[in-house]
């Protein structure tokens, strides 16, 4: 189990506020985290990754302390086991597809599993191109094999496919939910999206008013105008795809 | 008539030396600017961009009166490592390196806090320490960045001359450079050697300066 129980002061555009949350994360599930923008999404999954450091409390994961305030631990980003799949990807413009993943490598023991992510998300025949080469969603997946190449204990994904188009962000998210059943990941990913998050999330954590509620359903975090609001607003968009379909 | 090449000679290999040592001390201080959060940062830039707005002069003063065997430093390095930095090449390369630091630093630290955090930090989550980030991320993607600071340190010392005259003391085959040969030959009315100087200073600071502009057009093509 993961313990996560911080409390980080933020800067916000109503002044300062501190970000209070306590909530436990099961091994090999999926964890959303949602909330208005601004609440310390981000910030949060920083904290985990030791990017940034908690004013109070600890975390912990299974046996290893990765904070704790009281007895003054941190460890750096570089001792954490984490994958970070940034907003931005952040894929070295200097490497090749295939560079980025075994830069990222932990130990030469692991290689194997370049070809088999790259065989995964389906990048074989780009590996050899430069990231500027790829298209958005091509940039998704090679920022999502390498952050599995390190065989991370949480991977940490900061709205992964909020810059994908509707159909790319479909086929990601039954990407990641495959490789996550078979990679038995512990996955904690900030996301907008309801629907994404009814598809993959076993678990919701939302932060209301800097504080984190812990939710095990979407019906359970979110009023269910809310969520018919998006499946309507879903279903606008395929509507205007089918009469008006993109000119190839 | 004859023009003595010594001067021409020792312009290059003191601005060769001068943008080697400027890139192995300006890198890393580069770097280290370039991820500092402290407060006092403002401080140390302020330091180290401080030779772009002394007159040339004030700073070979200064340098002249602490490297002097008079003076404390002076006659410590004189005592100690039998090392007299007056009116020397190598305390020329001193003079030069602190002169045309900011000609090395502040490229190279604009460049890599262009780079988005996100490299570094993606580098920190794969357990890679400070030196691989610099080394494999950070310098791979900022090489334009690298060449314009060795190419305007490299001319920058070509163009001093406040620095190195009071420094160097004008001695012939020795600190005498072309900068200060021009003025020289102007001096005793020697039009023609000042010309040949001049002529050949001229040229070679537009090649230099023209191929970094060159260069990197060509890099940022083929990047995009």
């Amino acid at each position: 189990m993961i313990e996560v129980k911080v409390q980080k002061r933020l800067m916000t555009s109503d002044g300062e506020r501190d970000l209070k949350v306590d909530f436990w994360l099961s091994p090999n599930q999926i964890t959303a985290i949602c909330g208005k923008s601004g609440v310390g999404k981000t910030t949060l999954l920083r904290l985990m990754a030791g990017l940034d450091k908690a004013d109070k409390g600890r975390i912990k994961v299974g046996a290893d302390t990765w904070f704790d305030e009281s007895q003054n631990i941190q460890l750096k980003a570089q001792e954490r086991r984490v994958g970070f799949l940034f907003q931005d990807f952040a894929l070295f413009p200097n490497m090749t597809v295939r560079e980025n993943l075994s830069f990222a490598l932990q130990s030469k023991e692991d290689s194997y599993l370049i070809d088999q992510l790259l065989e995964e998300t389906g990048l074989q025949k780009l590996q050899d191109r430069y990231p500027r080469q790829l298209s958005g969603g091509q940039q998704q997946r090679t920022a999502l094999a390498r952050a599995l190449v390190q065989k991370p204990a949480v991977l940490l994904l900061d709205e992964p496919l909020s810059a994908l188009d509707i159909e790319t962000r479909l086929k990601l998210q039954k990407l990641l939910q495959q490789l996550q059943v078979k990679y038995e990941m512990t996955v904690l990913m900030v996301s907008h999206d309801i629907l994404e998050i009814a598809r993959l999330a076993h678990q919701i954590i939302k932060i209301d008013n800097f504080e984190a509620q812990v939710y095990d359903q979407v019906q359970d975090a979110f009023p269910m105008e809310v969520i018919q609001s998006q499946i309507h607003a879903l279903e606008a968009i395929y509507q205007s795809k089918k009469t008006n379909p993109k000119p190839r | 008539m004859e023009i003595a090449l010594s001067p021409l000679w020792l312009s290059f290999q003191l601005a060769l030396i001068t943008s080697i040592l400027l890139f192995i001390i300006g890198v890393p201080i580069a770097y280290a600017l370039s991820q500092s959060r402290s407060r006092y940062k403002f401080l140390w830039e302020a330091i180290f961009s401080l030779p772009l707005v002394l007159p040339p002069s004030v700073l070979g003063f200064y340098l002249l009166l602490a490297f002097s065997p008079n003076s404390g430093l002076g006659l410590f390095l004189k005592d100690v490592f039998q090392i007299q930095l007056v009116f020397t090449f190598s305390g020329l390369l001193i003079g030069s390196v602190i002169y045309s630091f900011p000609f090395m630093v502040q490229p190279v630290q604009a460049a890599m806090e262009n780079l988005p955090k996100s490299y570094n930090e993606a580098a920190q989550t794969m357990g890679k320490t400070r030196w691989e980030i610099l080394r494999f991320i950070i310098l791979p993607n900022i090489q334009p960045a690298l060449l314009s600071g060795l190419v305007l340190s490299f001319a920058h010392t070509i163009g001093e001359f406040g620095v190195v005259l009071m420094l160097g003391g004008n001695i012939p085959e020795v600190t005498r450079v072309a900068s200060l040969a021009v003025f020289d030959e102007v001096e005793s009315l020697n039009y023609s050697a000042a010309h040949f100087y001049s002529f050949i200073l001229l040229i070679s600071s537009f090649v230099i300066i023209a191929l970094t502009y060159w260069l990197n057009k060509k890099a940022k093509l083929i990047r995009l």
